[in-house]
């Protein structure tokens, strides 16, 4: 086994704790840092993979650092638009976590008039 | 000429939103009317070519395919150009007359606005499987910033729901991406496609990835719970354009992989699975549709419905004959235009109502129908085509899918077809006859601007009118590939 296939097994194991903690947290802030974590996880595989076979030349091919670095940009991204709504989110509601869907569509019931105004219009 | 158009179509939506991030809201207005008026003409100058001179292939910049960036302008890309156009046009059009133009963060939505055009341009015509990754993520984020602009708790709410979990759709696209290259060691789809046909290796797993990460993207049942929170709470423009284009991005990308890889990779059962999760969304989102108390939840589970459709694609374009497949592919493909518009439309008119009655209740409504509002005209006609009834371009895409589903033996589809139908005439005749209750004690009601009123009307009518030209947008789909101009 060469050592790109253990960066990819690596990667393998990264992403499925990261998604183990997306689905299993509740904190919105460690469900970022979960997601961030997973695509660390998938990172290392296409680097890793893509070193150990395919491309021209193993070792060699220089688009998947290049691909990796377009992900990363991606991903800071989205982790900066994920803080600013957590934290207004956070600022409005004093909440960390999402409610669960049939709490939320009580909640909406009852807290009408203002809110249903601000979301419709 | 060719250069000119492509940077047309992909740059200068960039360029609007540069110059619309600098401007209030009001001035942002005029610079984005202007803009929506040249990206009209550049996608309508694009589809031309494509009529003149076959589809082609265009290298960005004159970079050709391993080292640049290349796009596919074929006709189902043109299409897809189009419609954007139309929906966005619309939906911009009415947002700049909608949108509150004294609050401050509004002027946030104009940026946003084009930078989603953008994207959504560039995921229609890349061929490579990174640049539609990066095209998605861009739509993704444009997106959630459209639905939490300017939103109290709830809208936050949905946007974080969103955010979330088109995140994870992505990162199974993403892994489904990096198995591919560290199999093939390249990226262009029309390439790994070739490959896989000479190496015989099965892509089944990474396939099977990227369909699933899309299908969370696209609010395939059971994963569609975050859609209707986001488009019910945005604002009815961002609405229409999020139900018209956005959830399409992703299931086109879905498609162009199944057509191009799922005669090697794909398997029968993932086929089925596919279009019986579609089957699900049809008839569970119009259930829902059916009892929601709110006018925009309504519009919004029927879009869960009428994406399920879409998913027939799967089955019935997989070992089935070439007319069958075709078939399919064009039914498919009239039922994401026919919907886009009939959905744009319905958003619209119903934020309309909501500003006539004051109140996002299906219940408000009562008694509106003596005020006749053009509106509730409009609602009713885009009603018509997500009903599938003539001459409508519902009724011409169902048509075919039944044709396909019923010629390639699958029948069970052709029974979700008709309940689909079926149950779609349920809700949207629902909020007919809460508008006509008649001892309603309602005595107030705001007629919005007529050229408020105007916009979605034109959509409905286009969206009628769609069965009528069936027939020359689906020779589009079938031109030949222009000589010289293969990968």
């Amino acid at each position: 086994m060469s050592a790109h296939l253990l960066y990819a097994f690596g990667g393998v194991v990264l992403c499925g704790m990261g998604l183990g903690g997306f689905i299993l947290l509740s904190h919105l802030l460690r469900k970022l840092l979960a997601f961030n974590i997973m695509g660390s996880g998938i990172f290392l595989i296409l680097v890793g993979l893509a070193q150990h076979g395919g491309g021209a030349e193993p070792g060699m091919d220089p688009v998947p650092q290049a691909l990796v670095l377009t992900g990363i940009v991606v991903a800071v991204s989205a982790t900066a638009l994920a803080l600013v709504l957590i934290r207004r989110y956070y600022y409005l509601t004093g909440q960390t976590v999402l409610e669960s869907s049939a709490e939320s569509g009580r909640r909406n019931n009852d807290d009408d008039p203002g809110s249903r105004k601000d979301g419709a219009l | 000429m060719t250069t000119w158009l492509m940077a047309g179509l992909l740059f200068t939506p960039l360029a609007w939103a540069a110059i619309t991030l600098l401007l209030s809201f009001r001035n942002g207005r005029w610079v984005s009317w202007l803009g929506m008026l040249v990206q009209v003409l550049v996608s309508v100058g694009v589809w031309l070519l494509v009529v003149d001179r076959g589809e082609f292939y265009h290298g960005l910049g004159g970079w050709d395919a391993p080292l640049g960036i290349e796009l596919r302008v074929d006709g189902l890309a043109i299409i897809f150009v189009l419609l954007t156009a139309t929906v966005a046009t619309a939906c911009g059009w009415h947002a700049g007359m909608y949108l509150d133009s004294d609050k401050p963060w509004q002027k946030h939505f104009w940026p946003l606005f084009w930078f989603l055009w953008a994207a959504l341009n560039s995921v229609w015509l890349s061929g490579d499987l990174f640049n539609l990754y990066v095209g998605l993520e861009v739509i993704t984020l444009t997106a959630v910033g459209l639905v939490a602009v300017g939103g109290q708790a709830d809208a936050l709410r949905a946007a974080l729901r969103y955010l979330l979990v088109a995140l994870v759709g992505s990162m199974a696209y993403l892994l489904g991406v990096a198995l591919v290259y560290g199999e093939f060691g390249v990226l262009s789809l029309a390439v790994v496609r070739e490959l896989q046909a000479e190496n015989g290796v099965g892509m089944t797993l990474p396939l099977a990835l990227m369909l699933g990460g899309l299908a969370v993207k696209s609010a395939l049942f059971p994963m569609h719970g975050w859609l209707p929170p986001a488009h019910g709470v945005a604002k009815s423009p961002v609405s229409g354009l999020m139900s018209g284009l956005v959830v399409k991005a992703s299931f086109y990308i879905a498609a162009r992989l199944w057509l191009e890889l799922g005669h090697e990779a794909g398997s029968l059962a993932l086929a089925q699975v596919l279009g019986v999760l579609g089957s699900a969304a049809v008839v569970w989102g119009s259930w829902l549709a059916l009892r929601q108390k709110k006018l925009k939840q309504v519009v919004a589970y029927s879009s869960v419905a009428q994406i399920g459709y879409l998913f027939l694609l799967f089955p019935l374009t997989l070992s089935v004959s070439e007319a069958v497949s075709l078939q399919a592919q064009q039914g498919v493909t009239l039922q994401v235009v026919s919907h886009a518009l009939a959905k744009g439309a319905m958003f619209l008119a119903a934020g309309n109502l909501i500003l006539s009655v004051r109140s996002g209740e299906v219940d408000a409504l009562a008694g509106v129908g003596r005020f006749l509002p053009f509106s509730l005209f409009s609602f009713g006609l885009a009603g018509v085509s997500l009903m599938g009834l003539p001459p409508s371009g519902g009724f011409a895409a169902k048509w075919l899918l039944l044709q396909a589903s019923l010629a390639s033996g699958q029948w069970w589809w052709a029974l979700v077809l008709l309940a689909g139908g079926l149950l779609s005439a349920l809700y949207v005749f629902r909020i007919y006859q809460a508008s006509f209750v008649q001892d309603s004690d309602l005595d107030e009601f705001y007629h919005p601007p007529r050229s408020l009123e105007l916009v979605p009307m034109i959509l409905a009518l286009l969206a009628l009118g769609l069965g009528l030209v069936v027939d020359p947008m689906l020779t589009l789909l079938g031109r030949p590939f222009g000589e010289g101009s293969v990968p």
